[in-house]
């Protein structure tokens, strides 16, 4: 590119371009003034909390506040550890995300390969539309309705298992530590699995159907047009939804379990989002519960950055 | 390519496909007739394939209860003051970003990003929101997830492929550039600002988690709470709070269960109404998200 003739640019000292590149603000006075707000805005809400996480290193009390009480160190953190609730916490957070992500990751996946096959226009989006409904009510309305329908009285999924499967005992789907990890995957399940299914499908109706068209034609039947031309095609997508997931590993679903549990089920379904919640409001352990909640973000800031890192390097662009 | 035949594969698949479906369905119908049951009925449970000795008293009964009228105005206000604000400042801040030429625009644009993979975590912004005095208003409801960085940089690529030179031409006419963004770039911009907006709103609709750590004041509850808190305490607060003068004989009537599964009619019916014609803005909507960059 540098030939002879091409403009050499003026050397300016650091100090000059940065005061430069301030007076872009004047230049742009009303971008400047519309950008304001909204850098305040991220200012106050976002940031001065995280500037509150000094709490998590301070023996905090209420009354002295965040300036007034005094240093501690680690202590909050060494107090979390040596709690067997805490310790569980994280092992639960760990085991329903894992087995969410073991169970609940291919499921879409499988219903977009079947939607695929589907060959009446109207079943298909039938199927769509039903499927997608979970995913826009809030795991307070379901709540609702999972009570009603899994009570281990008068719930009509034990009338089912009784009357249909011959099932004697009634089971306490919601409190019962043998059931409650299975049921918080199955209803998460039940939730997303049409909405998750859309990513994939789109991919799906990219692929060329020429593709498909020539392997007809050389005679591939329609299990091997899946397997070999449907599945390699949908190969990046979920590597990268896959990494995307384990990235979001430290969230079990707080919204889930934190409406669906209740103290009989805390040894299977406490996670640390509601053990944050219990003891930092409920308790009021701000401090406690803020060295918590600074330990679960720090592990989920490193996952989501790195696991951006290696999409990017896959996809040639990140998720941002 | 469409094979009319019924192969033996193609059928387990419509089946598996019309379970899924079925379960979905049938959890919806049965709470809706466990809704019309009166107490015996509802009381006895099992699976309700069809209304038995249908009656409306459970829904009088939610709809006498004034808490889910204060619910329904508190959520109507929290999401449309909430969304319509949001939405300009969100819009606002994007095309700022979506200028190459703003200073520091990188910097900004990270500052921005930043907070969407770390934040100061429950406690930290729930004093902040308690020292700012904004316990049990309006603002802790909107405020605390005002601007979405996410949204943000959905709506700035959107900005970013439009063409600066028209804006350029506005320039030389005399526009200033908020007028150019209020006039010209929020108009253009309308398919990807009513995706938003519709994020926006089922966001509001169904959050319940602000309200429960930020408003002690019941009139100021919003539906999902009043909810949570029927489901939760059962149908007690309903029956206490309607002065029924002959409690008894109106106990006989209703019961927890059905009360319940309509509290939930009640509460998610502007959804389920909305969700058929919506339904395709959001498909659109998560093709816009994964296709950043």
């Amino acid at each position: 590119m540098t030939g002879i003739g091409a403009r050499v640019p003026q050397r300016q000292s650091a100090f000059r371009r940065g005061l430069h590149s301030f007076a872009g603000y004047r230049k742009y006075s009303a971008l400047t003034l519309m950008f304001i707000p909204v850098v305040a805005y991220f200012i106050i809400f976002k940031y001065i909390p995280m500037g509150g996480i000094a709490i998590a290193f301070e023996n905090y009390k209420i009354k002295e506040g965040i300036f007034g009480s005094a240093w501690c160190g680690l202590d909050n953190f060494n107090k979390a550890f040596a709690m067997a609730t805490f310790r569980r916490s994280v092992w639960n957070t760990l085991t329903i995300s894992g087995l969410k992500l073991l169970f609940g990751f291919p499921m879409p996946i499988i219903l977009a390969l079947m939607l695929n096959e589907v060959t009446h226009v109207r079943f298909k989006k039938t199927v769509q539309t039903i499927s997608y409904l979970p995913h826009f009510l809030s795991w307070v309305v379901l709540a609702g309705m999972f009570q009603q329908l899994l009570s281990p009285n008068n719930g009509a999924v034990n009338a089912v298992l009784r009357d249909v499967f011959g099932v004697k005992d009634s089971i306490y789907f919601l409190g019962n530590n043998k059931y409650f990890r299975g049921t918080l995957i199955v209803t998460d399940i039940w939730k997303n699995v049409g909405w998750s299914s859309i990513l994939y499908l789109a991919t799906i109706s990219g692929i060329d159907p020429e593709l498909y068209e020539a392997a007809t034609v050389d005679g591939a039947s329609r299990w091997q047009c899946t397997r070999y031309i449907t599945i390699p095609s949908l190969v990046s997508t979920i590597v990268i939804m896959l990494i995307l997931s384990i990235g979001s590993i430290m969230d079990a679903g707080f919204d889930q379990v934190f409406n669906l549990y209740n103290s009989a089920v805390y040894q299977t379904g406490d996670i640390i989002d509601t053990y944050v919640y219990r003891y930092g409001l409920g308790d009021m352990k701000y401090a406690l519960a803020t060295a918590v909640g600074l330990f679960k973000n720090v592990i989920a800031f490193v996952l989501v950055v790195g696991t951006n890192l290696i999409t990017r390097r896959i996809s040639g662009e990140g998720i941002w | 390519m469409v094979e009319k035949r019924f192969t033996a594969g193609k059928l387990l698949i419509y089946l598996i496909l019309v379970l899924l479906c079925a379960t979905i369905v049938i959890a919806f119908w049965h709470l809706l007739n466990l809704s019309l049951s009166p107490s015996h009925i509802a009381t006895k449970g099992g699976l309700l394939l069809y209304p038995k000795e249908a009656t409306l008293d459970n829904y009088s009964r939610v709809i006498d209860n004034r808490y889910i009228w204060l619910g329904y105005k508190n959520t109507l206000i929290r999401t449309i003051v909430g969304t319509v604000l949001q939405l300009f400042f969100t819009a606002m801040g994007a095309y700022v970003l979506s200028k190459r030429f703003f200073p520091h625009r990188t910097f900004w644009t990270l500052f921005i990003v930043f907070t969407m993979f770390f934040s100061g975590g429950l406690i930290p912004t729930y004093l902040l929101v308690k020292n700012l005095g904004l316990l049990d208003t309006y603002a802790a409801m909107i405020l605390p997830g005002f601007i979405s960085a996410y949204n943000m940089v959905i709506i700035r690529n959107y900005f970013q492929s439009m063409p600066e030179e028209i804006e350029e031409s506005c320039l030389i006419d005399g526009a200033g550039r908020f007028r150019i963004f209020l006039q010209f770039v929020l108009p253009l911009s309308k398919p990807i600002l009513a995706t938003v907006a519709l994020w926006l709103v089922v966001g509001h609709w169904n959050s319940w988690f602000d309200v429960l750590i930020y408003i002690q004041d019941d009139t100021k509850f919003t539906l999902q709470i009043v909810l949570r808190r029927i489901i939760l305490t059962g149908s007690k607060e309903i029956l206490d709070t309607s002065a029924a003068a002959n409690a008894a004989e109106m106990e006989k009537a209703v019961s927890s269960e059905g009360l319940k599964a309509a509290c939930i009619y009640v509460t998610t019916l502007p959804i389920l109404c909305a969700y058929p014609f919506v339904q395709k803005f959001f498909v659109k909507g998560i093709m816009i998200g994964s296709l950043k960059g």
